[in-house]
């Protein structure tokens, strides 16, 4: 039976993750790595180090996640998802600070952030509630439920001014979709998003006034002239010139300053290059220097010396740049997208509800990880913290990702007694 | 529409990938930008700046050095705090000053807040000594010591140029990017010409650093490090006293006096009138001096002896007799009536031999030397012989050194010119021209056009009987050094050196009993020499040009002298150059009269 269920697990996304963690940690060592200091990859006193030590209890939350009852995750989702929520409401009380944010709570000498694991939590409860006897995705009830489930704990993040980890949360609208909700929601989001960021390319919106006018009317004139259909075009158009108008309410009032310039940074870094887009064009500079081959292991000089802020952490992406260069960054794109097609491929072989959906929900939150993470190294997203999984340096988002992960694994592994089991 | 939807995913994945990818590849590989500014982030290039060689005169006396002077840099990114009031307190600016030299800093180009970048130039000794304690007050600000050029002498300021920061022109020009901007550079005289001797090599370190600007060890080791080499010390041909003697002599005129040692064709002398004080144009006042000095109606920044093209004059004569003789047309012992009908001439005589001729500079007696070197009726048409023999003419007289540039060791020389056919059937548009219409050149008049070194250089000749070296101002390059090699080879004229023994005769003639008589014999000491009296618009008065070899055997030193609107030759020039000679030969002069006419300028 025990050996049974090892073999039944996904060995191929168990290879990705190993060599993920793994050249993540190379590349942590890299950045704190100082020649004259002659420290070695195993110093405790070092990233590295205490990385190791993560990687290590991450080790033995698979050995726990495998040894687990199949039941115990579905059974759980709820009481856990109650438990997260009160974490998540006492974070900002007895939280301690750290760097800025209380999202931390401590224990000793040993903090943990609630909102690494809330994203799992979230994930489990969702799938929980998609599984339920008589749900059914085109029910508006059940819909309310659904962004209930996500809101709760995104408006507790956003309490923490973790801005990026809340946004995750958005990532489950995906989700939903795949289980059958209608494209419209996303079709409205995405379109406002291209608007919105249209009005920010284009220096005067009067010519984005005149091109939805423009193109109202042709809708209007090539098809049929009816009332109802020239009211809908009308109102349309209205509709997205509201959102034309309402780019400079959001921008100034809505977005605190930062954001503001983390906007305006993606929109034109070279404006204040050591002011709001310092982090993007230094994180530009050190990808950008690594050329084809990269400076090699250990010989990045803008990652080490400082250059990049955040490094071994949200930008943990510019040293693989750095030192390794177009051949490494392709390597780790790569990795990514492999693992992401796993993923789905997964998750569609699930013969039962509740696994489908939760390996949805794991998809959704990588892919939101993968592309915002790199995105904003590279200058196309504006910049959010959020860490790269299982690359970035953190005790809290690695557990939280493996924990995400493996639950994935030791639920698909089960897939075929589910099945005898109805 | 489920598999679309799962479709949809894998394409999103996909395509997130693809472009990442796509973008990643146009970043790194395809625009090597990001590399280079990852240098500058984090490479810090130490430049030592060496020493700028000295210039020395030919008995050792020290013509320019190096004096400090400080420039204030600053590295923006480290200046916080910054105490704007304690900064405009030590410095003794006001808050809009200050505030106006940070808005022009950041306008610069080359302005990079974590590099050091020249906030003050050139703060003098005694700034500097007010600063240099209080400094450590001020974050991000430091002192990089310089050498500025001084001068120990007012003279020789045209010879010597002068040191400003490189110009955008010159930089762009600069293919080998040796310079970069703020650097001094040589811009015109011995410091432009010599400026890669003089200037020696700038050593350069290189270091890494982090982003906030602190030194992390050097880069590669060291293995691109270079160490610095000072610039080599010049010596000159110049003999001090006697150019310092020259200008006096010059003063309040404007004109210019070359002197050449014939044995090795070092000049002596060199002096462009009126000048200006180098002294001028260095250290923090340079930009303010500099606009006086070039918008001054006298253009003392014009170097007459090189860059002045005049008409010779009857100095001009000498090389008209050599060419003669080597042509066969006459002989020494030729006479020609002094027929005052074809051409105006002067003084007492009627029909002179060759050395008559030339110590009472008779215009006929040339008039009909040049008629028969250019119409020697080679061809039967008059305008082809004369196309001929102006071609053979012109061969002669530019082995001189005539007509072209003699390749000086000073920038902005001018070639003068000497006709050539091709030259007049321009000027005639049409190859109808003949003697007649030239006849002009047989006296030094009409399109020639000559530069006061190459008449010192044709004097220089004469003393060698029939050879030059190219004059140049430095003998040596180094302290032990030579002069660049070009100026260690002889150029002989194509005239036999037998006929030059005539030449000096005449000349002696000239100084002892001719033109130049009165004013330019001296009692213990020969000199060979012949006066030129240039045309000029009247009412202005005649140019003075005189040149002069002495002593007549062994030559030690020969000149020329062109005063411009200065009456006849054998008064301003000849007076000059026998003074000069005086001053160099005796080490005095013995004549205070003599040397009062001069002063005055009167020249009546």
């Amino acid at each position: 039976m025990r050996r049974n269920e090892i073999s039944n697990l996904d060995w191929v996304t168990i290879l990705i993750y190993l060599m993920m963690v793994a050249m993540g940690w190379f590349n942590i060592y890299a950045v704190v790595y100082d020649e004259a200091a002659g420290r070695s990859i195993w110093d405790l006193g070092l990233n590295s180090g205490r990385q190791l030590i993560f990687i290590g209890a991450s080790f033995i939350i698979i050995m726990v996640i495998v040894i687990m009852d199949l039941r115990f995750y579905e059974a759980f989702a709820y009481v856990g998802y109650g438990f997260i929520v009160i974490l998540l409401v006492l974070v900002p009380v007895i939280g301690k600070e750290v760097g800025g944010n209380k999202a931390w709570l401590g224990i000793g000498s040993f903090g943990v952030q609630p909102s690494e694991f809330a994203k799992f939590i979230t994930a489990l409860a969702v799938a929980k509630y998609i599984a339920t006897v008589g749900f059914k995705m085109d029910n508006f009830r059940n819909q309310a439920v659904l962004f209930f489930i996500i809101g709760l704990p995104m408006a507790l993040i956003l309490l923490q001014k973790d801005t990026g980890t809340a946004l995750v949360f958005t990532s489950f609208i995906l989700v939903f979709y795949r289980e059958g909700m209608s494209p419209f929601l996303i079709i409205l989001g995405v379109g406002a998003a291209v608007i919105f960021i249209l009005t920010l390319l284009v220096p005067n919106q009067i010519y984005l006034y005149a091109g939805v006018a423009v193109i109202a009317l042709v809708i209007i004139l090539l098809g049929k002239k009816k009332a109802w259909r020239i009211a809908w075009v009308t109102l349309g158009a209205c509709l997205i010139s509201g959102v034309i108008a309402s780019v400079d309410y959001v921008i100034s009032d809505v977005l605190k300053p930062h954001q503001q310039n983390r906007i305006k940074a993606l929109i034109n870094p070279d404006a204040d290059p050591l002011g709001y887009g310092w982090n993007v064009t230094q994180s530009k500079i050190a990808i950008g220097s690594g050329g084809f081959w990269g400076k090699g292991f250990l010989e990045g000089t803008q990652t080490k010396f400082d250059f990049v802020p955040e490094q071994s952490t949200d930008f943990i992406f510019c040293t693989i740049g750095e030192e390794h260069g177009w051949v490494g960054t392709f390597l780790v794109v790569s990795l990514f997208v492999a693992l992401l097609l796993r993923i789905v491929h997964l998750a569609e072989r699930q013969k039962n509800r509740f696994t489908r959906a939760y390996a949805y929900g794991v998809l959704v939150i990588f892919f939101f990880h993968f592309t915002i993470n790199i995105g904003m190294t590279i200058g196309l997203f504006p910049v959010i913290g959020i860490p790269l999984p299982f690359f970035s340096y953190g005790g809290s988002s690695l557990w939280g990702f493996t924990v995400l992960l493996f639950v994935l694994l030791k639920l698909d592994s089960h897939r075929g007694e589910v099945l005898q089991r109805i | 529409m489920n598999d679309a939807r799962k479709h949809l995913l894998n394409v999103l994945v996909v395509l997130a990938g693809i472009v990442f990818i796509v973008k990643l590849f146009f970043i790194q590989v395809a625009d090597n930008k990001y590399a280079q500014l990852a240098d500058s982030n984090a490479l810090l290039r130490e430049v030592e700046y060496p020493v700028r060689g000295l210039i020395y005169d030919r008995h050792g006396e020290l013509i320019v050095h190096n004096s400090p002077e400080y420039d204030l840099y600053v590295v923006v990114k480290d200046t916080h705090p910054f105490d704007s009031a304690r900064f405009c307190h030590v410095f003794d600016m006001t808050r809009e000053q200050l505030c106006l030299a940070f808005r022009e800093l950041k306008m610069r180009k080359e302005y990079k807040p974590f590099k050091p970048t020249l906030f003050l130039k050139q703060l003098s000794n005694v700034d500097f000594a007010k600063i240099q304690d209080r400094l450590d007050e001020l974050p991000g600000f430091f002192i990089q010591a310089r050498t500025t050029r001084s001068y120990s002498t007012p003279s020789l300021a045209n010879a010597l140029g002068y040191v400003s920061e490189i110009s955008k022109e010159q930089l762009a020009r600069d293919s080998l990017k040796l310079y970069r901007q703020g650097d001094y550079i040589g811009q015109s005289g011995i410091e432009q010409f010599y400026e890669a001797e003089l200037s020696g090599t700038r050593g350069v370190r290189f270091k890494l650093r982090n982003a906030k600007g602190i030194v992390q060890g050097s880069f590669n080791k060291g293995k691109f490090d270079t160490l610095s080499r000072p610039g080599l010390d010049l010596i000159t041909g110049i003999d001090l006293k006697l150019q310092q003697y020259t200008e006096l002599l010059m003063k309040g005129k404007a004109g210019s006096a070359v002197a050449i040692e014939p044995a090795t064709g070092e000049i002596l002398a060199l002096v462009s009138g009126p000048s200006y004080d180098p002294g001028l144009l260095t250290g923090k006042d340079f930009s303010a001096n500099f606009r006086l000095v070039s918008a001054d109606t006298n253009k003392p920044l014009f170097n007459r002896a090189l860059m002045a093209q005049y008409r010779p004059g009857s100095i001009f004569k000498i090389a008209q007799a050599m060419t003669a003789l080597q042509q066969g047309v006459i002989t020494p012992d030729t006479r020609i009536r002094c027929d005052r009908s074809v051409i105006a001439c002067h003084g007492r005589h009627t029909n002179e031999d060759l050395r008559g001729a030339i110590a009472n500079s008779c215009n006929p007696y040339f008039h009909q030397v040049f008629r028969r070197m250019i119409q020697k009726g080679k061809a039967d048409d008059p305008f082809t012989d004369s196309h001929l023999g102006l071609a053979e003419w012109h061969a002669h007289i530019e082995s001189f050194g005539f007509g072209k540039k003699l390749g000086v060791d000073l920038p902005n020389e001018k070639e003068g010119l000497i006709p050539t056919p091709r030259y007049y059937d321009k000027a005639y548009r049409s190859t109808a021209w003949k003697f007649s219409n030239i006849f002009s050149l047989s006296i030094g008049e009409g399109e020639n056009l000559v530069v006061p070194l190459q008449m010192a250089n044709f004097a220089a000749t004469i003393a060698n009987r029939g050879f030059f070296y190219t004059p140049h101002m430095v003998k040596a390059v180094g302290q032990d050094g030579k002069p660049l090699p070009q100026f260690l080879e002889r150029h002989y004229t194509t005239i036999d050196s037998s006929f030059f023994n005539v030449a000096v005769d005449a000349m002696q003639e000239v100084v002892e009993s001719g033109t130049a008589s009165y004013r330019a014999k001296l009692q213990d000491i020969v000199i060979c020499g012949k006066t030129g009296t240039v045309q000029n618009e009247p009412p202005l008065k005649d140019h003075a040009v005189f040149i002069c070899f002495a002593p007549r055997e062994n030559p030690k030193i020969a000149i020329a002298v062109y005063v411009e609107d200065a009456g006849f030759g054998g008064r301003a020039a000849a007076s000059i150059a026998s003074l000069m000679i005086e001053k160099y030969l005796l080490g005095e002069t013995q004549r205070p009269l003599m040397e009062a006419y001069v002063l005055a300028g009167k020249f009546d």
